[in-house]
């Protein structure tokens, strides 16, 4: 083989090097000038009225999202109350009594039902809450909301049990507490800061949902009186808003694209915090 | 003993508890597999295969045929991951590799946050930024300089297949580069040192140590990219016109199989119409099963190679 | 002899790996027992199956009896959580549950059952601490966390945890390996005054400290039980030749 002159090689490195950098500006790029949009179109746009009312009709001032902004809060609430259970202790099920061929198909099932796309989950629970109980419902997003949610927590959760060190199991088992006991205890204990970081990611996934609620929650002009009646989310209210063809309606939407925006860094932000702050 | 029965009752009842939750897992797949299937099959007995060959969608005459979402769907997205694989690549590279690792740290949020995003919030970007942008000033440069492509033929109408690839493009690089990161962090450092030490330029080190070891994991993530982008509904269905044709030109306006989806399943006119949405549903299900299985299988390859040493 | 455990041809696989062959020794009440042997000779694994940790372990099979106080501790009617009450365990590595105060970490062994009233609580943990010889010096910390106490101090308050729960045997396995040399010193002085009140059966590589603490010391090779004997005799003048080459430091 021939040996290629240091010269070239280094200019080799050089252009890779380029190119690298120039793709990591390219992607940064983008996503820099569509959160500046959000942040200019936004803070024209918020204000007061946005948090205390409902959506007005186009030409009357205003307007806001306070039903969406409730709407979704009630439907993530319900979601977490219908999911964490399911994903937690499916999660103390993998890592605690998981360990031959059931618990790998029951991994490889959460991973896939993580990448179904969301608007088939809300096909499917039209066909079964929508359709029987006639109608359209807070009832049916949240439970839609929580069938995105679970494989996300459980997963967290596992990888969060996982690092749990089999020591402070043992210390507890030999203390003569009971399995169940040592599970929820010690374990689950341990390791709750970690769950709660899932969480957080858990909700800022499904807060900014819409294409699950568009056939089960479908959205409300109003204050919903019942769980059993259509309601208002606010990523609903951006995308109607935003297909709409009126100027203040589209200020609204990017009043709210600004608010969800704000709420999933937050989220995201105090996620990482927790995440951190454990590890010290 | 009253006392031990209690205990041993106590791991049992809490044993099943978690087996229960952990088991309906796989219930809810195979539930919602099921009723996909059960919700198409008036769709399917009433067509059977010319539903994905013939482009007849008539809800007024009861006929059905899905070819342009399919043609839409699969277009947009393999040219979006066209695009956005080598950018991640190279942000990811960036990232693990070359930058100082304080910002390659800075970059890794950054991005981590942006995947974070929703669907809805780049919907609303394209449809009232990007979308006049490329009617005003793209689209005219490229009818007037390469016209005579059929690729860039004809009017600039701003919502297009072009705005669709643009915005799935944008919405699946922080996913691919995330993952991306994280395999070529499970590199052993030892690889890397090993080819430095032989004299190897950084460039070199990363085409020897860390590109044929990351091989299987970054495919992974690429294709789990594409699993995203078929999926990929609000954004899509606010920027691509949903115009069900099939167009050469990128600057037409398209639909793909969740918009159709999004824009009619609510207000599907007659039983048979709601089946060929759903029968569309599960064609988006069956593809993106195939695609995220064979994704998972790779990464999950990727992390039992490395061990738990990649922890 | 007031035969408190018995062994009775014990033996433990491990999947294919036969990793304790035939092994029967009697222990006797308020004594302590010290195992030694070279590393992979089953020492800890024979420890850990006699308050049955091994049931955690999905591979593992354990054969032949274990007999406390007159009955089997693998008997089936037998619940594995009321025979660790019985026998306690202390660890190689200190393990304090992190999340715990130094007060809760002495009655963890109650507070995680759901047991004990304040009152009581006070005074278990004051009395744990003291046969420890830690009251001193936690007494005004009760309430921080266990973790800002050093490596020693850790351990003795795994033990104070491990009597908090007033076992009649305690296991413990390597206890000062991962220590300094006083705080190993502490620990050994503490093993001395702690077999008035319990049995206690010691795994160590250390035979200086086997030496030290033990009255009766067993020599384990090869998942075999070469010998047991008085501590005394087994050091001065063992019966088996494999004995006296891993005494005088020929092997191992």
């Amino acid at each position: 083989m021939k040996l290629k002159s240091l010269a070239l090689r280094k200019s080799f490195n050089l252009g890779a090097t380029l190119l690298m950098a120039t793709a990591t500006i390219l992607v940064l790029l983008p996503l820099g000038i569509i959160f500046s949009h959000i942040l200019k179109m936004g803070l024209q746009s918020v204000n007061l009225a946005f948090f205390t009312n409902i959506p007005q009709p186009t030409g009357v001032p205003g307007g806001g999202m306070a039903n969406g902004l409730a709407g979704s809060a009630i439907m993530i609430l319900m979601a977490l109350l219908l999911g964490l259970p399911v994903g937690i202790f499916g999660a103390i099920y993998l890592t605690e009594y998981g360990k031959g061929r059931l618990a790998t198909v029951i991994r490889f099932s959460a991973d896939i039902l993580a990448g179904i796309p969301s608007i088939i989950t809300g096909m499917v629970v039209y066909t079964l809450l929508v359709v029987p109980m006639h109608g359209f419902s807070a009832l049916a997003g949240a439970f839609a909301l929580a069938l995105i949610m679970i494989p996300i927590v459980l997963r967290t959760t596992e990888e969060q049990l996982k690092l749990v060190p089999v020591s402070l199991r043992e210390a507890s088992l030999a203390l003569g507490v009971p399995m169940w006991r040592t599970s929820l205890k010690v374990t689950l204990r341990s390791a709750m800061t970690g769950i709660v970081t899932g969480v957080l990611l858990a909700i800022a996934r499904v807060a900014g949902e819409t294409a699950p609620l568009l056939f089960t929650a479908l959205g409300n002009q109003f204050w919903s009186r019942k769980l059993t009646e259509p309601m208002a989310a606010l990523p609903l209210q951006i995308f109607n808003f935003a297909i709409s063809p009126y100027e203040d309606w589209h200020q609204l939407a990017w009043a709210g694209a600004l608010v969800l925006v704000v709420l999933m860094f937050t989220l995201s932000l105090a996620a990482r915090w927790l995440g951190r702050s454990r590890h010290s | 003993m009253v006392n031990s029965d209690k205990h041993r009752n106590g791991d049992a009842l809490f044993k099943g508890i978690a087996q229960f939750f952990a088991l309906s897992i796989i219930a809810i797949l195979l539930l919602m597999t099921y009723r996909m299937v059960a919700e198409s099959m008036p769709s399917i007995r009433a067509f059977g295969v010319s539903f994905i060959s013939g482009s007849n969608w008539d809800a007024v005459q009861g006929q059905f045929a899905a070819l342009p979402y399919l043609y839409g769907s699969v277009v947009s997205s393999l040219l979006a991951l066209l695009l956005a694989a080598p950018l991640s690549l190279g942000c990811a590279l960036f990232i693990t590799e070359l930058a100082p690792k304080r910002l390659g740290v800075a970059i890794a949020t950054l991005v981590e946050l942006l995947a974070a995003i929703p669907s809805v919030i780049y919907g609303l970007w394209g449809i009232m930024v990007m979308v006049p942008w490329l009617q005003s000033t793209v689209q005219p440069f490229l009818i007037e300089h390469f016209g005579f492509i059929p690729l860039f033929s004809g009017a600039p109408y701003g919502v297009s297949m072009l705005a669709a690839v643009f915005i799935l493009m944008i919405m699946i690089i922080p996913i691919i580069t995330s993952i991306t990161k994280e395999v070529l962090l499970a590199v052993p450092q030892s690889q890397k040192e090993a080819a430095l030490a032989l004299g190897a330029t950084r460039w070199e080190m990363i085409r020897i140590a860390v590109l044929p070891y990351g091989r299987s994991g970054m495919l992974g993530a690429v294709i789990l990219g594409l699993g995203r982008a078929i999926g990929e509904t609000m954004a899509v269905t606010m920027v691509i016109g949903n115009t069900p044709q099939i167009s050469l030109s990128l600057l037409a306006p398209a639909y793909t199989m969740p918009s159709v989806i999004a824009n009619e399943f609510a207000e599907a006119s007659s039983k048979l119409h709601s089946a060929a949405l759903m029968e569309i549903g599960l064609i988006l299900l069956v593809v993106t099963l195939i695609v995220n299985s064979l994704a998972r299988l790779l990464l999950w390859s990727v992390s039992r190679k490395l061990g738990g040493g990649a922890k | 002899m007031n035969c408190k455990v018995q062994i009775d041809k014990l033996n433990i696989h491990f999947g294919q790996t036969h990793a304790v062959k035939d092994v029967s020794m009697d222990i006797a009440a308020n004594s302590v027992t010290a195992i030694i042997g070279p590393s992979g000779c089953g020492k800890s694994t024979v420890l850990r199956s006699i308050n049955r940790m091994h049931d955690m372990t999905p591979s593992a099979r354990v054969s032949g009896r274990i007999i406390l106080d007159g009955s089997d501790i693998y008997d089936r009617s037998l619940d594995p959580v009321s025979i660790r009450r019985r026998v306690g365990m202390v660890f190689q590595k200190p393990n304090p549950f992190p999340a715990m105060s130094i007060y809760d970490n002495v009655i963890a062994g109650y507070k995680l059952n759901g047991l004990l009233v304040k009152k009581e609580a006070d005074q278990i943990v004051e009395s744990s601490l003291q046969r420890v010889a830690l009251w001193d010096e936690v007494k005004d910390r009760l309430h921080r966390s266990a973790m800002d106490l050093s490596g020693g101090q850790q351990q003795r308050l795994c033990i104070a945890r491990t009597i908090a729960v007033r076992p009649e045997v305690i296991l413990m396995d390597e206890p000062a390996s991962a220590l300094d040399p006083l705080s190993t010193l502490k620990i050994e002085e503490l093993v001395e005054e702690l077999k008035e009140k319990y049995t206690i059966i010691i795994v160590t590589h250390n035979m200086q400290q086997a030496a030290r603490v033990s009255d009766v010391t067993a020599f384990f090779y090869l998942g075999e039980m070469v010998e047991m004997g008085p501590t005394k005799k087994m050091f001065t003048t063992p019966e088996k030749k494999q004995t006296e080459d891993y005494i005088t430091g020929r092997f191992g």
